[in-house]
């Protein structure tokens, strides 16, 4: 069983919506035809998004913290979107875990946006039907891309490498690791859903710099605690003798 | 939630229409047990054409929901996992007998008692449908609870029986203050059982939070931005957006409308033996069951809408 999932590190995002606007692009360049995108230099504009970035404040002035959180489909191991779907469009991919959506059976009678606590699809007002993360499955899978682009468009725009993809199951995954070792949890586990994508926490920063760190141990200049000299008539090679 | 007036029509309509047949097949069951007189043929035949009539009319309102109406056969797939695959089972299954109904009346066919209780059936295996479709989405908690059932069933038989009486004042006079009495006494059950899920909804605590929705335990959490400056779906989707004054309002004018009205209307027509009135408390509770509807939706509180509380 795969599960594949993002993991968000809450420490290191920097709330500059380049995966808003690279998940943007992406989605709205592929197969299935253009995201909406009504008004978007004039008043009142409304788009369709996958993904979007929010800004919270925790705390009370002057002990702040300003908080960047990315918000997309979470991918639900027990998603409650799907059971409801009528026609059987929304559905959850044996395979790798996806939560996906099936453009052409969507009849957009919005029952799964509302089955969604997160609130996170979208329906489409130009393509009426459903429209959500599916995490980039025209990049994952491509085998046109190279290797190393088979990613989200949101994990390749990340300058600060605060979205991590992998699989969930794997338990030596740089995803499973992350959560593991970093405190990584999911978004209102009231409800039952299991999200596959988690979150890292704040974490305090700490400097920790050990001894060897400072002083190089096997140093050869100070192995004899002596500077090593060759005879006079040896010749010189400034590169490898130091004095 | 936002309310949808195609879903809003849906509801009541159906409601409407399913209470309708209930109070012909009703009657007619007492015919028989010579409970109630017998009815002409063309009684049941045109009862059941008007109740078809609203049937279709809700179907139709429900067809200004979706995006993509023309793909609306397929969302009889799914009935294994979704509700409302499986009202769109029911539906035109109960709409099929009710027209069997009429049809073997006025056509002087037999069986019309076992059609009609395979009628009543899908009637109520409806308001099943309808309700769990709100009543199935937990966190919804506003709805997640056997309130709605009752209550979607409940008022639904109550506008129909008063449909009936109205309908009964000119088309049968010897049914109209039996049916004008049974809805009374319906309305009057509905009221209570909806002012217990008025009770029960001022008393939830939403078990969702900012803290549970973006995961961070600290008392003091304030949104300054959402993502965007505009509106999305989740802004327009997810929230009534009417001030609070207005929420009121709609609360207490159906809690007037659709039951002490109708029942003093009912009872005053069926004294004095005036259809008009009857037909006035029928106007008067659909128009109460639109506000009860619009209410049900707005009352609702949607946790994704934590997410969205400041534009920036």
């Amino acid at each position: 069983m795969t599960q594949l999932a993002l993991v968000i590190d809450l420490n290191v995002c920097v709330g500059c919506h380049a995966c808003v606007t690279s998940c943007k692009e992406w989605n709205t360049s592929g197969q299935a035809g253009t995201l909406v995108d009504e008004r978007p230099y004039d008043r009142d504009p409304t788009g369709t998004f996958f993904n979007r970035v929010q800004t919270f404040e925790v705390g009370e002035f002057p002990n702040t913290q300003t908080v960047h959180f990315p918000k997309s489909c979470l991918h639900c191991e027990d998603p409650p979107c799907v059971p409801v779907c009528p026609t059987g469009a929304s559905f959850k991919r044996e395979s790798d875990g996806l939560v996906l959506v099936d453009y052409d059976k969507c009849i957009g009678c919005k029952y799964c946006a509302w089955a969604c606590p997160y609130g996170v699809r979208e329906l489409d007002e130009n393509r009426k039907v459903m429209g959500k993360c599916t995490m980039c499955v025209d990049r994952i899978d491509n085998p046109a891309l190279p290797e190393a682009d088979r990613k989200p468009a949101c994990v390749m725009a990340c300058p600060t490498n605060a979205r991590l993809y992998g699989d969930i199951h794997d338990p030596e995954s740089v995803v499973s690791r992350a959560i593991r070792e970093n405190g990584g949890y999911q978004l209102m586990p009231e409800w039952g859903t299991q999200p596959a994508n988690h979150y890292l926490p704040r974490r305090k920063t700490e400097l920790r710099i050990h001894e060897d760190e400072l002083t190089r141990v096997d140093n050869p200049l100070k192995i004899d605690g002596l500077l090593p000299k060759p005879p006079v008539k040896d010749p010189s090679l400034d590169d490898v003798t130091s004095w | 939630m936002h309310p949808a007036f195609s879903v809003i029509f849906l509801t009541t309509l159906l409601g409407v229409g399913q209470g309708l047949f209930l109070a012909l097949y009703g009657a007619e069951v007492a015919s028989v047990l010579q409970w109630l007189p017998a009815q002409d043929a063309r009684f049941y035949a045109w009862g059941s054409l008007i109740a078809l009539a609203f049937l279709g009319i809700g179907l139709g309102a429900s067809f200004f929901h979706l995006g993509r109406p023309e793909r609306a056969w397929r969302s009889a797939t799914m009935w294994r996992t979704s509700w409302l695959s499986r009202e769109v089972i029911v539906l035109p299954a109960f709409m099929a007998t009710v027209l069997a109904y009429g049809a073997l009346h006025l056509l002087g066919g037999r069986g019309t008692l076992v059609v009609g209780a395979a009628g009543v059936a899908l009637c109520f295996a409806l308001f099943v449908c309808t309700g769990m479709i709100y009543a199935c989405i937990k966190f919804l908690q506003e709805w997640a609870s056997l309130w709605t059932i009752v209550n979607f069933t409940l008022l639904g038989c109550a506008s129909g029986y008063t449909l009936a009486a109205a309908y009964a004042f000119v088309a049968a006079p010897d049914l109209a203050t039996v049916y004008a009495g049974t809805a009374i006494v319906l309305t009057f059950v509905a009221l209570c059982t909806r002012t217990a899920s008025l009770m029960r909804n001022a008393r939830i605590r939403p078990r969702s939070t900012l803290q549970t929705a973006i995961g961070i335990k600290h008392p003091r959490i304030a949104q300054k931005a959402q993502g965007f400056m505009g509106g999305s779906f989740n802004t327009r989707e997810f929230f009534h957006g009417k001030p609070e004054s207005v929420v009121r309002a709609v609360k207490w004018s159906f809690l007037v409308l659709v039951f002490p009205v109708p029942m003093a209307l009912l009872a005053a027509g069926g004294v004095w033996g005036v259809p008009a009135l009857v037909g006035l408390a029928f106007a008067a509770q659909y128009a109460g069951l639109i506000a009860e509807r619009w209410f049900f939706f707005a009352q609702a509180r949607h946790p994704q809408n934590l997410y969205y509380q400041a534009m920036s």
